[in-house]
């Protein structure tokens, strides 16, 4: 892809940026509770003793979470560690109950992997995974509901979390929104974390630093906290990145800190002053021995392991004929790739793909329905794309018969019986209306054989209009020919 | 390794405790004399040691994904110094 | 009659079995020592009514046959462990109004076996402490003072008090450092802190939560074994708690010795120790040898470092595991503009000194720039000094040492107060122990020339308590100590 190269009056700068990004784990119990992971419920219900930090409680692990990590880390195309260590990361927050947080730091769970990822113009790239590791939420602090205090409801602390670490990779916006849809749509398959950024499923930090276009060094990076769409997370690098350009060019440096995003402006403020920078002082957690996994357990989640979006836009292009691009867009939403490739058994593919990527979610989209409650079912989509490659009806009317499957959820061939939408290929009677035309038409023929050869066209469509679109145009485009050219 | 006052105000404030000013001195030896004390570990050479984590070398358990706690507001508010609409409150967190 | 409150547990068990008396009867007559008794400042909270209303559950089964193991036993909780619906101080200021709202699986597993609560004993803060004088809700006095008032030892010092005071049939205790052995010994009884992972820690208000260890302090061997084997047992809510069998202590208590190596420590030996104190050992170990045992002196080459390694590792573990009490969900609260104005009025007003000076001490090591060279080391330390043991138990069954190298001192006494190290250099028989998770029992050998118990104690194998039991049934045999 095109490098992203910032062009200033003074010089070249290019971009250096990593993520880390907090993935909740789908499991029904907290990571070391047995309380509800439910969310949505009435304040500090789904809360236990555990959770609440009371004295002398203790965190057992959840099975499922080590699984879906484990998932995790094999969709990463990560290294298992069969040894990982819990540790805890201290520091005084009102919504952190212990006044430490149960993570991994030295030892964890999931080592390094890559990812691929789909640019715009076609092209991939990998982004290296540096680790990832398991660890609690926090609760939640509310603000607005007193000018004086604040509220903690402890229905989220507990809940489990992967943090997914980046190598610093990425050398333009672009790449780490590819990132976060691929991301996001590995998690979805794995059903392991529902990727919903908008609700705080999946929230992204992102360090950014610059450096002259060409360099290898690395600068300072500033790292902007929970920045909660891809789009944000877009537009922070860029304008994070020239904020320290224009600090560089003026003769400014650029100390490590932590900002705020801010989405109504863009910018970014400063967070943490340094004075106040902590001191995690993680140490092994002594309420939780290490945690060893076998090769067996390992060996058993990889042969759980679905077919992930790579692998299936992969046998896409190389099986059923897509474009890179086509697999692409049908691969990103496990759903979306499994109706297409039920439409698509036993007929055209290529066509069963551009019906889906135009009309039919265009129709999703206008009625605002999720693809499991479509009205017009894989199967259906597929015979309707049959019909037109039978040439049993015309891609303009396939268009009519789609829009009524999508009112009334009927099969295309009903829709095409019961409207008469059968294509005209007897030749006799294409004949008979192109005699009418020509008949009713004598300026036009005469203009036509007095060398303006493009009239054909009107000829063919005005046929075409008066069979009420069924005539087979190729059939007809071939007739009216012969009958001005005799 | 000696330490200084610096130091001493910022251990007390990782505490979250507040040491009075004509105390860090006081304060600031008597951790010199703990930390001297603690050095006589350097005697011996542990370039080769495993550190010791859990004692009894039992790998981690892990429990089945359950929903086996919870509800219990009444039992987590009721020994909160301030609880109001069902949530601890604290002075207002400024971000 | 006799005055039941000074009956063993096994004997007590005996005579309600019997008939003799009801388990109201005897919780009455301690809750009446309890009242004339004050001035021990023993228990924290009483519990009077709770103890009277089990009591007389208690006296139901054994009306109707179902008594349990320890039905209508009084027992005193230290107050460590949290009981529902009954306060639970940690012997603090931060935690002076907390009630849990659960129950710790030792003191269910107690009550499970039909044992009587009569109330929450003293303890050093979040026991933090080898005298019993950094409570909050003041001193213990140890029962064998004479002229002036001496300290119990700690932490458990209200749970040693009250038992060699008969202010209690038999008590819970926790160990992180030698909180049961060094009390048992100064009070004059015995006392045994399991193997790490024997007891669950669930409910326990933790300390260090890599050495803390509950475990029974009371009258007598036997005691400590019946007592035992109510309290232990697996526990899925702790992951640090070990799945094996509880076997029955009790049984031990007649196992032949013979044959049996016991190993003496030459390093538990140092130049200018206490003539007296080593004596008792000789004679400790005479008793065994007379008994068929061989004597062995072996080594523990990293004892010297033991303390040291205790005192980076504890307060590491403890500042983290007290960070929790901040004001905000539970326990005191110095009110404050801002958040963190909030957590250290809180905090500061809430904690003692001894509890503050550990937290310092346990973040300083663990702080960015100083965690390798003390967290880590230390941790390194501790592989040593396990090793040592596991070496010496390829020669020994079980180790004899004193419990510490001196007897009860006066409350207040300035060396101690002047020096937190002087009052740390106590805990140098004993913080080995809890470094290498190794189960170890103290109990009373003999008198000093001013009339004060020394007591000696027993390292076995990770979880041997059984042999610990049978040799430990001798020396008492033979020592023919008298309890107060």
């Amino acid at each position: 892809m095109a490098e992203y190269i910032i062009e200033t009056a003074k010089g070249k700068w290019e971009i250096v940026v990593g993520l880390e990004i907090h993935c909740q784990i789908i499991s029904k119990s907290k990571i070391f509770s047995g309380a509800s992971t439910e969310f949505g419920d009435d304040p500090n219900i789904n809360v236990s003793f555990v959770d609440a930090g009371m004295p002398g409680m203790l965190p057992t692990l959840n099975k499922e979470c080590v699984h879906q990590a484990v998932k995790t880390g094999l969709g990463l195309n990560a290294k298992i560690n069969k040894y990982s260590e819990f540790s805890r990361k201290n520091y005084f927050y009102a919504d952190m109950p212990t006044d430490y947080q149960i993570t991994q730091f030295r030892y964890p769970i999931v080592g390094e992997g890559e990812i691929t990822i789909d640019l715009s113009d076609g092209s991939t790239k990998k982004i290296g995974i540096e680790r990832m590791h398991i660890e609690q939420d926090a609760g939640k602090s509310i603000h607005d509901l007193s000018p004086t205090k604040s509220y903690i409801d402890l229905n989220r602390a507990g809940v489990g979390l992967m943090e997914i670490v980046t190598k610093p990779d990425f050398r333009a916006p672009e790449e780490a929104g590819a990132f976060l849809r691929k991301l996001r749509s590995i998690l979805r398959y794995l059903g392991t974390c529902d990727g919903n950024m908008d609700e705080g499923s999946m929230r992204c930090d992102v360090n950014v630093s610059v450096r002259p276009y060409g360099s290898d060094e690395l600068r300072s990076r500033s790292e902007m906290k929970n920045v909660n769409s891809v789009k944000f997370v877009m537009q922070a690098i860029e304008n994070e990145a020239k904020r320290h350009i224009e600090i560089y060019e003026s003769g400014g440096t650029i100390e490590q800190e932590t900002r705020q995003f801010d989405p109504t402006t863009g910018q970014s403020k400063l967070m943490r002053k340094k004075e106040f920078a902590h001191d995690y002082r993680y140490f092994p957690e002594p309420d939780l021995p290490p945690l060893i996994l076998s090769d067996e357990y390992i060996d058993s989640i990889r042969a759980e392991m679905i077919e992930l979006p790579d692998a299936k836009k992969q046998r896409f292009v190389e099986t059923l004929g897509l474009t890179p691009y086509d697999a692409t867009v049908l691969c990103e939403n496990k759903e979306h790739a499994a109706f297409f490739e039920k439409a698509a058994a036993g007929h055209d593919a290529k066509k069963v793909a551009n019906w889906m990527m135009s009309d039919f979610f265009a129709m999703l989209n206008k009625k605002r329905l999720d693809i499991a409650q479509s009205p017009v079912s894989a199967e259906n989509l597929g015979n309707l794309v049959e019909l037109i490659s039978k040439e049993v009806i015309s891609g303009k009317i396939a268009k009519d018969v789609f829009e009524i499957m999508s009112e009334t959820g009927k099969s295309p061939e009903k829709i095409v019986e019961e409207k008469g939408l059968k294509q005209v290929t007897d030749t006799g009677a294409i004949e008979t209306i192109i005699n009418e035309v020509i008949a009713s038409n004598p300026d036009n023929v005469s203009a036509y054989k007095n060398g303006k050869t493009n009239l054909a066209g009107w000829f063919v469509g005005q046929v075409i209009k008066q069979s009420q679109g069924k005539a087979n145009p190729a059939i007809v485009n071939k007739l009216v020919r012969e009958k001005l050219d005799k | 390794m000696a330490t200084d006052t610096q130091t001493v105000k910022r251990t007390a404030f990782l505490s979250r405790l507040k040491i009075e000013d004509d105390k860090i001195e006081a304060t600031k030896e008597e951790f010199n004399k703990i930390l001297n004390w603690i050095e006589e570990l350097n005697e011996i050479n542990t370039d080769d040691v495993e550190p010791l984590i859990a004692v009894n070398n039992t790998p981690l358990r892990i429990r089945e994904d359950e929903v086996t706690a919870g509800n219990c507001r009444e039992d987590i508010l009721k020994n909160a110094p301030s609880a109001e609409y069902d949530y601890f409150a604290v002075p207002k967190v400024v971000e | 009659m006799t005055d039941i409150t000074k009956l063993t547990v096994s004997e007590a068990l005996n005579a309600l079995k019997n008939k003799e008396f009801t388990a109201s009867e005897l919780t009455e007559a301690y809750l009446h020592n309890m009242e004339n008794e004050r001035q021990y400042n023993a228990y924290i909270t009483e519990c009077a009514d709770i103890a009277l209303t089990q009591a007389a559950e208690a006296d139901k089964h054994y009306a109707n046959g179902t008594n349990r193991a320890l039905e209508g036993i009084p027992l005193g909780i230290k107050d460590l462990f949290c009981t529902k619906n009954i306060r639970t101080t940690a012997a603090s200021h931060i935690l002076d109004n907390f009630v849990p709202p659960y129950e710790s699986t030792v003191t269910q597993n107690l009550l499970d076996d039909g044992a009587v609560f009569l109330g929450k004993l003293n303890l050093d803060e979040f026991a933090m402490g080898g005298s019993n004088e950094t409570s909050y809700f003041g001193p213990v006095v140890n029962p064998w003072s004479k002229d002036k008032p001496l300290v119990p030892g700690g932490s458990s010092g209200g749970s040693a008090a009250a038992v060699a005071a008969h202010l209690c049939a038999a008590a819970t205790g926790t160990d992180t450092g030698g909180s049961i052995r060094e009390p048992a010994a100064f009070c004059g009884i015995t006392g045994i802190k399991p193997t790490y992972g024997r007891c669950s820690r669930y409910g326990i208000v933790a300390f260090a939560s890599s050495l803390d260890q509950a475990g029974p302090i009371a009258q007598d061997v036997r005691d400590c074994a019946i007592l035992l084997k109510s309290m232990a047992g697996f526990d899925e809510k702790d992951s640090t708690s070990y799945k094996t069998e509880v076997p029955d202590f009790e049984s031990f208590m007649d196992k032949d010795i013979a044959g049996l190596t016991i190993g003496l420590p030459k390093e538990y030996r140092p130049d200018g120790m206490n003539p007296e104190i080593c004596a008792y050992w000789d004679k400790a170990a005479e008793y065994l040898k007379a008994r068929g045992a061989k004597v062995k002196e072996i080594s523990l080459p990293h004892t010297k470092y033991a303390l040291a390694t205790y005192y980076v590792l504890a307060p590491a573990e403890a500042s983290s595991n007290l960070a929790r009490y901040d004001g905000i969900r539970y326990g005191f609260r110095a009110e404050g503009q801002h958040l963190d104005d909030l957590y250290t009025n809180t905090r500061t007003q809430g904690f003692g000194a001894e509890v503050k000076r550990r937290i310092m001490i346990g973040t300083y090591v663990l702080s960015s720039g100083y965690y390798d060279a003390y967290f880590l080391k230390a941790q390194k330390m501790r592989r040593l000094i396990y090793n040592d043991f596991m070496d010496a138990f390829k020669q020994c069954d079980v180790i004899l040492t004193p419990t510490s190298p001196i007897t009860a001192f006066p409350i207040g006494d300035e060396s101690m107060l002047q020096n937190p190290i002087n009052m740390y250099l106590n805990d140098v028989f004993t913080v080995s122990v809890n470094l290498a998770g190794l189960p170890a029992l103290s109990l009373p050998i003999g008198l000093s020339a001013t009339g004060l118990p020394y007591g000696m104690q027993l390292i076995g194998k990770p979880f041997d308590e059984g042999t610990l039991f049978s040799v430990a049934a001798k020396i008492e045999t033979d020592a023919k100590f008298e309890r107060i």
